[in-house]
């Protein structure tokens, strides 16, 4: 039997722009692509992202491209090739951006010599912290070298995690907290930036791992967007190391800074969450106008 | 435009593979004032893995009634479990607006009978037919959570073979959505919503791709509570292209009561 017409459509309220809020707002877990990556939209999708954090006020995008995005080698396991290519292209848009973007050197740990010369490349083109994916475990020896590379130039490194690592899954070597946790304890001096709190549905000894780990970050992008996880994330690591990004879901970091007012986080600890911890745990190049991000009005003043 | 906001996609009641932080209805009806929504279709999140899914029912009614202006009931029905049509006859009673049911927990596809049963008996009866693609990512579920996610061919089967269905579904991306709307004809599209719970946003916008594509006479709004943040679809919503907003969505309830 055919039905009647489409039903009558309702119309959506929103907020104002900008819609995170008033004040600074870094972003420490972008993407974007190159003509290389066999997606013809490209383009498009890096304008997506710059438009989405107008509108939702981001001030800085920092911001990896890994390596080919999987139409050259796997997207957790790029090549040594891809690599220099995707960290080219990603300084290329830093240049052409200017303040608004700050680039990641992506590294494959398990070739070595081209991941430290990468990393030295990267810091003489104004690399801000290393990008880590799943292309080895990260309690595995192979990493030691980056690491130490990191600590020596003061730069972050932002780790994918995802998932409570009992097994292996496909397409990646993924880390949770407690490999994590083991790079951290041999490397006591490396700022590690875990990556979507763990992921989401099987994460949740992330937190009691994280306790233990003083310079480890928990960073709040990814789609996973449990309830209950960024409270119990405040109660494990405190404001102080929490850090907002947004990774290729956008809206669910969004709806993170939104759940994080319905917490009622103090303004000053909603501040570091925002910005403020990430000027504090990335190299003093990276935003140098940190101080005039301090002066801004905070979310709390602005309301 | 002038039809009530809902949210098709809330339960109350605790998941059996991690605490969920008050599962609530006097939460989940304080949730959605706060969001500035008119009312929530809510079902009993533990009767998805319940063999008989009715005492689960009763006590969705029981707990929902004191907030009968905000919180309506979707109960569940396992497709096949005798009496079935019983507890469809008292959700007609109750006044839900659809009921749930969950394929791949009782191991059916859309062409098996007893949910074609069940798809006509909720169209005949002006109720709708929810059915939840997932809860959880596959990459994060419990070992124990193995009945896996509803195949889209469930869904492209059953709108097919049950004619006067109305069809919910909950959780699906962009990719499942587009598999089961363009495997339809026209009539059978227009049989099927889908929630934007699950559905990406920027820089992907695969949200403003199917709007553009389907239309939002085929996407309605509906957010997960109490297993996800409820505050992820409005923020896709506001995130939208210029040209897209305001976002435009299906008034769920006008769509449940198409006569069959």
């Amino acid at each position: 039997m055919p039905m009647p017409d489409d039903a009558p459509l309702i119309a959506w309220p929103e907020r104002p722009p900008p819609m995170a809020g008033a004040g600074p707002l870094i972003d420490v877990h972008g993407h974007f692509y190159h003509a290389e990556c066999g997606r013809s939209d490209w383009a498009a999708r890096n304008e997506a992202r710059l438009r989405a954090g107008a509108r939702m006020g981001i001030t800085c995008h920092v911001a990896s491209i890994l390596g080919s995005w999987g139409y050259r080698s796997p997207v957790y396991f790029p090549s040594p090739a891809d690599v220099t290519l995707g960290n080219t292209a990603m300084y290329r848009l830093v240049e052409e951006q200017g303040n608004r973007v700050r680039a990641y050197t992506v590294v494959n740990p398990n070739h070595t010599a081209h991941a430290l010369a990468e990393l030295q490349r990267g810091v003489e083109s104004g690399t801000v912290g290393v990008k880590l994916l799943a292309s080895r475990r990260a309690d595995d020896r192979l990493l030691d070298p980056v690491a130490e590379f990191a600590v020596q130039h003061q730069l972050p490194m932002l780790h994918h995690a995802w998932q409570h690592r009992t097994r292996h899954w496909p397409s990646q070597d993924a880390s949770d907290a407690v490999d994590l946790a083991a790079l951290a304890h041999r490397h006591p001096r490396l700022t590690i930036l875990l990556a979507h709190i763990g992921g989401g549905g099987d994460y949740q000894h992330t937190f009691e791992v994280a306790r233990d780990a003083p310079h480890l970050l928990l960073e709040l992008s990814g789609s996973g967007t449990d309830r209950g996880m960024l409270d119990r994330a405040l109660e494990a690591v405190g404001a102080h190391r929490l850090i907002w990004g947004s990774d290729v879901t956008m809206e669910t970091g969004l709806a993170k800074l939104h759940a994080l007012d319905v917490i009622g986080l103090p303004p000053d600890e909603l501040a570091a969450v925002r910005w403020g911890n990430a000027v504090r745990v990335f190299p003093p190049h990276a935003f140098p106008d940190a101080a005039s991000l301090a002066a801004a009005p905070t979310r709390e003043a602005s309301r | 435009m002038s039809g009530r906001r809902i949210d098709v996609h809330t339960a109350i009641g605790g998941f059996p593979f991690r605490h969920v932080p008050h599962p609530d209805p006097e939460i989940l009806a304080r949730v959605v004032r706060r969001e500035g929504l008119d009312a929530a279709w809510t079902a009993h999140l533990p009767s998805a893995f319940w063999r008989d899914p009715s005492p689960g029912n009763a006590e969705l009614y029981e707990r929902l009634a004191p907030h009968a202006d905000v919180l309506r009931p979707v109960p569940t029905i396992a497709p096949g479990w005798p009496g079935w049509e019983r507890e469809l006859d008292r959700a007609l009673a109750q006044a839900a607006p659809a009921v749930r049911a969950y394929p791949q927990h009782v191991g059916v596809g859309g062409e098996h009978p007893s949910l074609v049963a069940l798809a006509d008996a909720c169209g005949g009866a002006g109720m709708a037919l929810v059915l939840p693609v997932r809860f959880e990512d596959l990459r994060q579920r419990s070992r124990l959570d193995v009945a896996g996610d509803l195949p889209a061919a469930t869904v492209r089967e059953l709108a097919r073979r049950a004619h006067r269905v109305r069809l919910i579904v909950l959780g699906a991306g962009r990719e499942w959505i587009e598999e089961v709307h363009w495997g339809l004809t026209p009539d059978e599209q227009r049989r099927v919503l889908y929630d934007i719970s699950w559905i990406w946003g920027p820089p992907e916008d695969h949200l403003a791709h199917l709007l553009r594509t389907l239309g939002g006479a085929r996407l309605c709004f509906g957010t997960g509570w109490p297993l996800r943040l409820t505050q992820s679809p409005t923020a896709n919503l506001a995130m939208l292209p210029d040209e897209l907003r305001p976002a435009a969505l299906a008034d769920v309830e006008a769509f449940a009561r198409a006569p069959g």
